[in-house]
C-alpha cells in the first residue's frame, strides 16, 4: 500500500516538473486564444485555430501559444481571459462579438497586455478590433447565384437575425440583383451556428421549396452535403468545403486570419504594436475565395471579374442608392455607398427579398 | 417529389434518432434506472460509428461499433450507480460531460474528414408509387429498424414474462428481490440496452443524417429523447409517435419559414417559439398525468432509487 501512494506522489511530482518547464522559457511571446466553440467545428472557431497555427508555423521558436475553447460569451468570458493573462500571456486574441466587454474590462486590469478583439467596435490603448467584410465574398456568390440558378430561387440557411448575417444576406440579393433583377431569395434561421442535423434539415427544406442553389451562414458542411446528395450547387462557409460536395460547390468564403495573426504577433516582437481597428475583406486576404468551380467558363470569368472588382474598390455592395424592403431610399452616409456603421448595424432587408424581417 | 413528401422524408429523418435513443431510454427507466447520461451516450455512438466506418469503409461495421460504444459508456454508468448505488441524476450528469468532453478527444484526428450517405433501400416499382412510394419504401434501412425496435420493446415489455419480471423490478425492487430476482442483473441489462440504443442513435446523426464528424453534433437531440420518455409516458407506441411529433416540430418550422414569403402573418412564429415547444410539451403531459387519476401512464414507482439488496 505504502509503495502505490510513494509511486503516486513520484508521478504527480514528474507530473508538477513536466508542467512547470514552459514557465522556464519566459524568453518566449506567449500568445493567448480565447474560443467560442470547440476547434473541431469546422467552422469559425476552426478557422481561428488555423490562424493561431499559422503563427506558430512562422514563428514558432520565438512564441508559446495556447488557446482556451468553448468559453461563453459572458461573465465566464472575462475569467477565461485573466487567467489567460495572469498566466505571462502579453498578446490576447479574443475571437468573438460577445467577447467585448469582458476583453474590455480584462485590459483595464492588465494594462501591459496586448488585446486583439474580433468582430467587436469597443477600443481601448491595448485593446484593438479586427473583422472581415464577409459579405464582399457574398456580393460574388449572389452574382454566380444569378447565373447559374434555373429556378430562380436560391436558398438560405441562416443562424440568427444579427446584422453580421443581414448584411450578408443583402449583399448576396446586390450581387444577384446586379445580374438578374427577380432573384428569389427563401430564407430559413435555425437559430444556432453550429447543428449539423438541423443545417441539414433546413437545407433540405429549402431544396423541397424549389430552391436549386444553397447559401449558408452557419458552420458545418451539411448544407453542402444536402446540395450534392441532391445534386444541387450551394456555397461554402468558413473553408473550402469541396470534399463535402466535389460537384456542388460553386465556391466558398474561406476565413483567413493566418496573415493577420502573424502580422499583429510580429508587431507585439518588434514592440510596434499600437491600438487600431481593422475591418479587411478580399483586397488583403482576410476573406479568399475558394477556387470557382462546377461552372460555364463565361460565369467562372465575371465572378473573377467581380472579384477584381471588389478587390480593386470599383465594385462596392453598398453602393448608392440603397432601396430597403419597403421600398424606401436608404440615406446614403458613406458618400457614394453607405458607412460601415450603416453595414455593422443593418438590421433591414434590401428590395427584393420577400422574407419577413425577423424579429 | 412534391412538398408534402418532402416534408414528412425530413420528418421521417430527423425523428429515427429520438425514436432510437429514446425507446432504449425507455426500457432503462421502466426497469428503475434513470440515466440521463442519453446525451452523452449519444455522442460517443456519433464519433465511434464515424471513426469506425470511416476506417473500415463500412456503415455496417459503424453502426455495430457504436452501439458497443454505448454498451461500453453505458456500463460505466451501471458500475457507478448499480455496483456502488451511486445517485443516478448525478452519474447520469457526469456521463453527459464525460461523453461530450471525450468524443471530442477522440475525434480530433476525424474533424473535416468526408464519407458518403447510407442508401436508401429503394426498391424498384415500390419505391416509385406517388405519396406512399418514397415513404413507405424509400427510406433508409434505421428508420425501419427503429419502428421493429420499437414493436420489440412492446411485444418484450408486454407480452413476455422477462418484460414483466423488468417492469415488477421498475416498479418496486424490493418486492422482486424478495421474490428472488436478481435486480442488479436485470437493471444492468436494461441499461446496457438504453445505451446500445443511444449509441446507434448517435451514428445515425454521422452515418446517415449528415455523414461527417463535427464537435458535439448531437446538439441536445439526447435530452429530447429524455423528454420524449416523459411525454410517452413510458410507453413504447406514445413515444414512436411522440418521436414524430418532436421531429415534426423540429423540422416543420424550418418549412413554415421556407414558405413565409407566401404565409399569413400569424402562421410565421419565432424559431426560439419552437425549440422550446418539446420541452413545453412535455411539461404539460406531466402535469396530465400527475393530474389525473389513472396512475398507468406514471413513471415507474422505483424510478431513480437505487438499490441495495439487504439494506
Amino acid at each position: 500500500m505504502k509503495r502505490t501512494i510513494l509511486a503516486a506522489l513520484s508521478a504527480i511530482g514528474l507530473a508538477a516538473t513536466v508542467l512547470a518547464a514552459p514557465a522556464l522559457a519566459e524568453d518566449k511571446l506567449k500568445v493567448g486564444f480565447i474560443y467560442l466553440g470547440p476547434v473541431g467545428d469546422y467552422g469559425w472557431t476552426y478557422q481561428h485555430e488555423v490562424g493561431r497555427q499559422a503563427v506558430v508555423k512562422a514563428l514558432g521558436d520565438k512564441v508559446d501559444t495556447t488557446y482556451v475553447e468553448n468559453v461563453p460569451e459572458g461573465p465566464d468570458a472575462q475569467r477565461a481571459i485573466e487567467n489567460l493573462a495572469a498566466d505571462g500571456n502579453k498578446l490576447i486574441f479574443t475571437t468573438s462579438f460577445g467577447y467585448m466587454d469582458p476583453t474590455i474590462k480584462a485590459a483595464k486590469n492588465y494594462p501591459d497586455v496586448d488585446f486583439e478583439h474580433a468582430t467587436g467596435f469597443k477600443r481601448a490603448d491595448n485593446v484593438s478590433t479586427y473583422a472581415a467584410r464577409f459579405y464582399e465574398g457574398r456580393y460574388i456568390e449572389g452574382v454566380i447565384a444569378a447565373k447559374m440558378s434555373k429556378s430562380g430561387i436560391v436558398g438560405y440557411v441562416a443562424p440568427f437575425p444579427i446584422p453580421e448575417v443581414i448584411s450578408g444576406i443583402n449583399s448576396f440579393m446586390r450581387g444577384a440583383q446586379s445580374v438578374r433583377p427577380d432573384l428569389k431569395i427563401k430564407i430559413v434561421w435555425v437559430s444556432t451556428w453550429y447543428d449539423p442535423g438541423k443545417e441539414a434539415d433546413a437545407a433540405k427544406a429549402l431544396i423541397a421549396q424549389g430552391a436549386d442553389i444553397l447559401a449558408q451562414h452557419t458552420d458545418s458542411p451539411a448544407a453542402m452535403q444536402a446540395a450534392a446528395e441532391k445534386g444541387i450547387y450551394a456555397f461554402g462557409q468558413d473553408s473550402d468545403m469541396i470534399k463535402f460536395g466535389p460537384k456542388a460547390q460553386l465556391t466558398a468564403i474561406v476565413n483567413n486570419w493566418g496573415d493577420y495573426y502573424i502580422e499583429r504577433t510580429k508587431a507585439v516582437l518588434d514592440g510596434t504594436w499600437k491600438s487600431t481597428d481593422t475591418w479587411q475583406g478580399l483586397d488583403k486576404g482576410m476573406v479568399k475565395m475558394a477556387d470557382f468551380t462546377n461552372m460555364p467558363d463565361d460565369v467562372k470569368k465575371l465572378a473573377q471579374d467581380t472579384e477584381d472588382g471588389l478587390k480593386s474598390g470599383k465594385i462596392n455592395p453598398f453602393s448608392c442608392p440603397v432601396v430597403n424592403q419597403d421600398g424606401q431610399t436608404v440615406e446614403c452616409k458613406g458618400g457614394d455607398h453607405l458607412d460601415a456603421g450603416q453595414i455593422l448595424g443593418m438590421n433591414w432587408y434590401v428590395k427584393g427579398i420577400d422574407d419577413k424581417f425577423p424579429n | 417529389m412534391n412538398f408534402t413528401e418532402a416534408v414528412i422524408l425530413t420528418i421521417i429523418a430527423s425523428s429515427t434518432p429520438f425514436v432510437l435513443a429514446g425507446i432504449g431510454e425507455l426500457v432503462a427507466e421502466r426497469s428503475g434506472v434513470l440515466n440521463l447520461g442519453v446525451e452523452g451516450m449519444m455522442i460517443m455512438g456519433t464519433i465511434t460509428g464515424f471513426a469506425t466506418a470511416y476506417v473500415t469503409d463500412s456503415a455496417t461495421l459503424g453502426f455495430i461499433a457504436a452501439i458497443a460504444a454505448g454498451m461500453v459508456f453505458s456500463s460505466l454508468f451501471a458500475f457507478m450507480t448499480l455496483g456502488l448505488a451511486a445517485n443516478q441524476v448525478a452519474s447520469g450528469l457526469a456521463l453527459t460531460i464525460l461523453g461530450l468532453g471525450l468524443s471530442d478527444l477522440v475525434g480530433t484526428g476525424f474533424v473535416g474528414l468526408n464519407r458518403s450517405k447510407i442508401p436508401s433501400l429503394d426498391i424498384p416499382g415500390l419505391t416509385d408509387l406517388p405519396m406512399v412510394g418514397p415513404i413507405l419504401f424509400g427510406q433508409d434501412a434505421l428508420v425501419y429498424l427503429s419502428i421493429a425496435l420499437v414493436a420489440a420493446v412492446w411485444w418484450f415489455l408486454y407480452r413476455s414474462r422477462g418484460g414483466l419480471i423488468l417492469r415488477a423490478v421498475g416498479e418496486s425492487h424490493v418486492s422482486a428481490h424478495a421474490l428472488g430476482y436478481p435486480v442488479r442483473l436485470i437493471r444492468f441489462g436494461a441499461v446496457l440496452f438504453g445505451g446500445g440504443c443511444a449509441g446507434l442513435a448517435g451514428a445515425y446523426l454521422s452515418l446517415a443524417d449528415t455523414p461527417f464528424w463535427g464537435t458535439g453534433m448531437t446538439a441536445g437531440r439526447g435530452w429530447i429523447a429524455l423528454a420524449l420518455v416523459v411525454f410517452a409516458s413510458w410507453r413504447p407506441w406514445r413515444l414512436l409517435l411522440g418521436a414524430y411529433f418532436f421531429g415534426a416540430i423540429w423540422i416543420g418550422n424550418l418549412h413554415i419559414q421556407a414558405l413565409s414569403g407566401s404565409l399569413p402573418r400569424w402562421l410565421v412564429w419565432p424559431p426560439q417559439f419552437w425549440t422550446a415547444l418539446p420541452y413545453l410539451a412535455t411539461v404539460i403531459v406531466l402535469v396530465m398525468i400527475s393530474s389525473g387519476k389513472d396512475r398507468s401512464g406514471a413513471a415507474p414507482a422505483s424510478l431513480g432509487t437505487p438499490f441495495v439488496p439487504d439494506r
